[in-house]
């Protein structure tokens, strides 16, 4: 990253390649943010269904729950749910620790046992759609 | 001095006395505005949301461990606490939801026209409110 001083202007923080194509970073710099942009737009339907279909439920026995959970395609669209639902979470929280939580080393941390308790969280969750997919 | 960025917090104040400048915005003298305050319920709502994947996993692993763990998690869902928590959840998905989409048509280059952007936010407020109490009046009415 060759950082270069222009009169009046302040540093650019941008590679020479970069800025003669005119596209800032090698494009990597936004997977970040564009990963919380489709998995938002993943959670709309995703999070519309879901409600709903709990809305359907209320009142339901665990047999009636377990079964619904337990048809493929209710199935499938939980584990997308889980997937999209964890990595937005993960990636809202860690600029949420990172704009809070000052020193390098608190920091990293901070995100590491948050990203570590979510990944366990979404495994459980997974196994047992899972389980409820493969009982009948 | 732990990061040298913080050199740039170094000021005077106007008797000469070296201070560390204030970090703006001064909350305690901040206006709340619209775009503000939905700005920040944003980011709550989002932590506010995290915790309450804690019940939604709970609940689908109390519905694969049996019958007799997952009648405990009904147990907790039906009491006032677990009602209340429910609720809270609710309105926090439905306005995290809702301003998501005000994100996602700026992110898209839409509403950024002053009148848009408070417009947009008291629909958000709106719609969120509305449909919250709606889900909860069908829901009470059929539970």
């Amino acid at each position: 990253m060759a950082m270069k001083e222009v009169a009046g202007s302040g540093v650019i923080m941008r590679s020479a390649l970069g800025r003669v194509r005119g596209l800032g970073t090698a494009r990597s710099g936004v997977d970040a943010w564009w990963a919380q942009r489709l998995t938002a737009a993943a959670l709309v339907p995703l999070a519309i269904w879901f409600v709903l279909s709990l809305l359907a439920h209320l009142g339901a026995d665990r047999t009636a729950m377990a079964q619904w959970v337990g048809r493929p395609w209710n199935s499938v669209l939980l584990l997308a749910l889980l997937i999209a639902l964890f990595r937005h979470l993960a990636l809202g929280l860690q600029v949420v620790i990172e704009d809070y939580v000052h020193g390098e080393g608190a920091r990293l941390v901070g995100v590491s046992i948050m990203k570590a308790v979510l990944a366990l969280l979404w495994l459980a969750a997974v196994v047992a759609v899972l389980k409820l997919a493969f009982a009948g | 001095m732990h990061d040298v960025r913080e050199a740039l917090m170094a000021g005077r104040a106007s008797d000469g006395r070296p201070v560390r400048r204030p970090l703006s915005p001064h909350l305690q003298v901040y206006r709340p505005q619209i775009t503000s305050t939905l700005s920040i319920l944003h980011r709550i709502t989002g932590v506010g949301l995290g915790v309450g994947t804690l019940l939604l996993v709970g609940w689908l692993v109390a519905l694969a461990a049996g019958a007799s763990a997952f009648a405990a998690v009904q147990w907790f869902i039906a009491s006032w606490l677990g009602l209340i928590l429910l609720f809270g959840w609710t309105v926090a998905l439905l306005f995290h939801f809702c301003n998501g989409i005000r994100h996602l048509f700026w992110d898209a280059g839409y509403g950024f026209a002053k009148p848009a952007y408070h417009r947009s936010g008291w629909l958000v407020v709106g719609v969120c409110l509305v449909v919250s109490l709606v889900i909860w009046a069908v829901g009470l009415a059929v539970w």
